[in-house]
């Protein structure tokens, strides 16, 4: 029949006579492995929504016997006595994570700069598997390392009762943690900025330098921000490494000293840690409260990643 | 017949690892005309091209030998960025910078250290009139270079390459990925050009060769497939009264 007439012809023909189209053997395998994965996607759509709707499920009794707000701004979590306030470990959780990308993502930019622009083959055939080994180091030897190096080191700072347990440690184990993440994914962003650009600029006179503020970076930010916004997550995330560095004192992180950036030598409790240490033991409301803890770590995430969206978007007409 | 050389080659040899591009190619390039570059693919004449502002050494395992001169001085003992200030480039494909049309031309004079807003605008001016793009882009000098036309582009890309005012211009097929209509503009720019700068121009197209230039390198690759150049005169006599019988082929289309 195709071959009779043109394929065109033949389509509008049959629909003229509300008659469908002959549906080939091609055809079908085309509309089965369309829907196959149709249905992944829809799989992990209906997995994060599961997640999101079972957390809050639980989360429900707390919600409602101990308010919204009372939850969020309360300081002080004593759930023997009915006091549930986790604003210290969203202060906690907020300021590690700030630390972490502090010392984290200029050091993972470096990294990022290093493996892109300037090391020759040999070296980075050296240095990238060893930055890729870090993303593959179970977080538990991470806090078993920030124990025996950071936290003697952290305490030798002489400030009243710092034990070394507390944000700075905790920081410096996570921007570790997260640097893998964000400098191989601003690595690959830096990689793919079109060689043109990078020629146009090195034909004006431009050198290495220029041409990769002015030109590489610039294109390549994009990129860079979903970096260190997947480094985000991962920090904001990160449990078991934080529980063995960051003290767990259920407390607002204050600055012991004069200096106010003796507030990262306070000890803290993150978001995550909260519900990792108690809820083995945690019953009713209790329970119910470390399952809020989890809902509002989930509407943190959330905010940031479509905040990132957003301002990714805003720059889309440099990517065009 | 022949004007003083702007550029010049002496016994230049290109290798790229073990593998010879280019061999000994002696070529003049003369002040305010336009040199067009020809011969078939892969006969070297992009690597010549960049051999002039020495962007070839971007390439890992680039050697070369001979001598290239700029003004009777030779390019490989000057600076480098000193040297790419005096020899603007156009590449095949448009590549205006993901940044605003102004910021695009003021790149080159930015990073050469001029910092004055009143300078740096009239430069933008100049620059985008001489390229014939002031009329089209005046009223939005803020919008991104990428949101132009593709001939509008490459114009972009000359007025970028115009504003650190060299004194040659090398463009590597400038309208081989432009429409008919916006390559005739481009070679009307270029002849309005080569009053005050010396145009080189690499291209596939050899109509375009014998429209917008004077003079015609032909180029072809030998036995090794190394690139050597075969004929260099006026572009009339290349086109009319060839003296090899290699660019008579050619240019009469019986080869390449």
């Amino acid at each position: 029949m195709a071959r009779l007439s043109s394929p065109p012809r033949v389509t509008s023909r049959s629909t003229e006579r509300g008659r469908p189209a002959k549906v080939t053997g091609k055809q079908r395998v085309e509309s089965v492995v369309k829907y196959i994965f149709l249905f992944s996607a829809l799989m992990s759509i209906l997995i994060v929504v599961m997640i999101g709707i079972f957390t809050f499920r639980e989360a429900i009794p707390a919600f409602r016997e101990i308010g919204i707000i009372k939850l969020l701004t309360g300081t002080v979590w004593r759930p023997g006595q009915g006091q549930y306030g986790i604003l210290a470990m969203i202060a906690g959780s907020g300021l590690v994570t700030l630390g972490a990308v502090i010392i984290g993502v200029p050091l993972a930019l470096g990294c990022a700069i290093f493996l892109s622009e300037i090391a020759p083959p040999a070296v980075r055939s050296i240095v990238r598997p060893s930055i890729e080994l870090l993303a593959g180091i179970p977080s538990v030897v991470y806090g078993l390392f920030g124990m025996v190096v950071i936290v003697p080191l952290v305490r030798n700072i002489d400030v009243p009762g710092n034990t070394g347990f507390g944000l700075l440690s905790a920081s410096i184990v996570l921007a570790v943690m997260i640097l893998p993440t964000i400098s191989s994914v601003s690595e690959y962003a830096i990689r793919s900025v079109p060689k043109r650009f990078r020629e146009g600029s090195l034909a004006m006179g431009a050198t290495k330098w220029e041409t990769l503020t002015n030109v590489i970076l610039p294109g390549a930010k994009s990129g860079i921000m979903s970096a260190i916004i997947l480094g985000l997550g991962r920090a904001l995330g990160e449990t078991i490494a934080m529980i063995m560095v960051i003290g767990n004192s259920v407390i607002i992180p204050f600055a012991a000293s004069d200096n106010p950036l003796s507030i990262f030598l306070s000890r803290a409790r993150t978001l995550t840690g909260n519900i990792a240490v108690e809820i083995n033991y945690a019953t009713g409301l209790h329970e119910s409260a470390l399952f809020a803890t989890g809902v509002v770590l989930f509407a943190l995430i959330m905010i940031m990643n479509s905040s990132a969206r957003i301002l990714i978007g805003r720059r889309k007409w440099e990517k065009k | 017949m022949m004007s003083e050389a702007r550029m010049r080659t002496v016994d230049y040899n290109l290798y790229y690892g073990s593998f010879r591009a280019l061999r000994d190619v002696n070529v003049n390039i003369p002040v305010n005309r336009i040199t067009a570059i020809i011969g078939p693919s892969g006969c070297g004449k992009s690597s010549l091209l960049r051999s002039f502002n020495r962007m070839n050494e971007l390439i890992p395992g680039v050697r070369t030998t001979g001598e290239v001169f700029l003004d009777g001085e030779n390019i490989f003992c000057k600076d480098v960025v000193e040297l790419r200030k005096k020899i603007g480039m156009v590449f095949q494909r448009p590549n205006p910078f993901p940044k605003s049309v102004y910021d695009n031309v003021a790149y080159g004079p930015r990073i050469h250290g001029i910092r004055d807003r009143t300078i740096l605008a009239e430069i933008v001016e100049t620059s985008l009139k001489s390229a014939a793009l002031w009329d089209e882009v005046k009223d939005d000098l803020g919008k991104s270079g990428l949101a132009l036309s593709g001939g509008q582009q490459q114009r972009l890309c000359i007025a970028r390459a115009l504003a650190i005012e060299p004194e040659v211009i090398l463009m590597d097929e400038p309208a081989s990925a432009l429409d008919p209509v916006a390559t005739l503009k481009i070679e009307e720019l270029m002849e309005k050009l080569k009053q005050k700068y010396t145009i080189v121009i690499v291209t596939h197209n050899m109509q375009q060769a014998a429209r917008v230039s004077d003079f015609t390198t032909f180029m072809l690759t030998d036995e090794q497939r190394s690139g050597n150049m075969i004929e260099f005169g006026q572009t009339t006599d290349i086109f009319t009264n060839p003296e090899d019988s290699r660019t008579e082929d050619y240019i009469s289309g019986r080869f390449g």
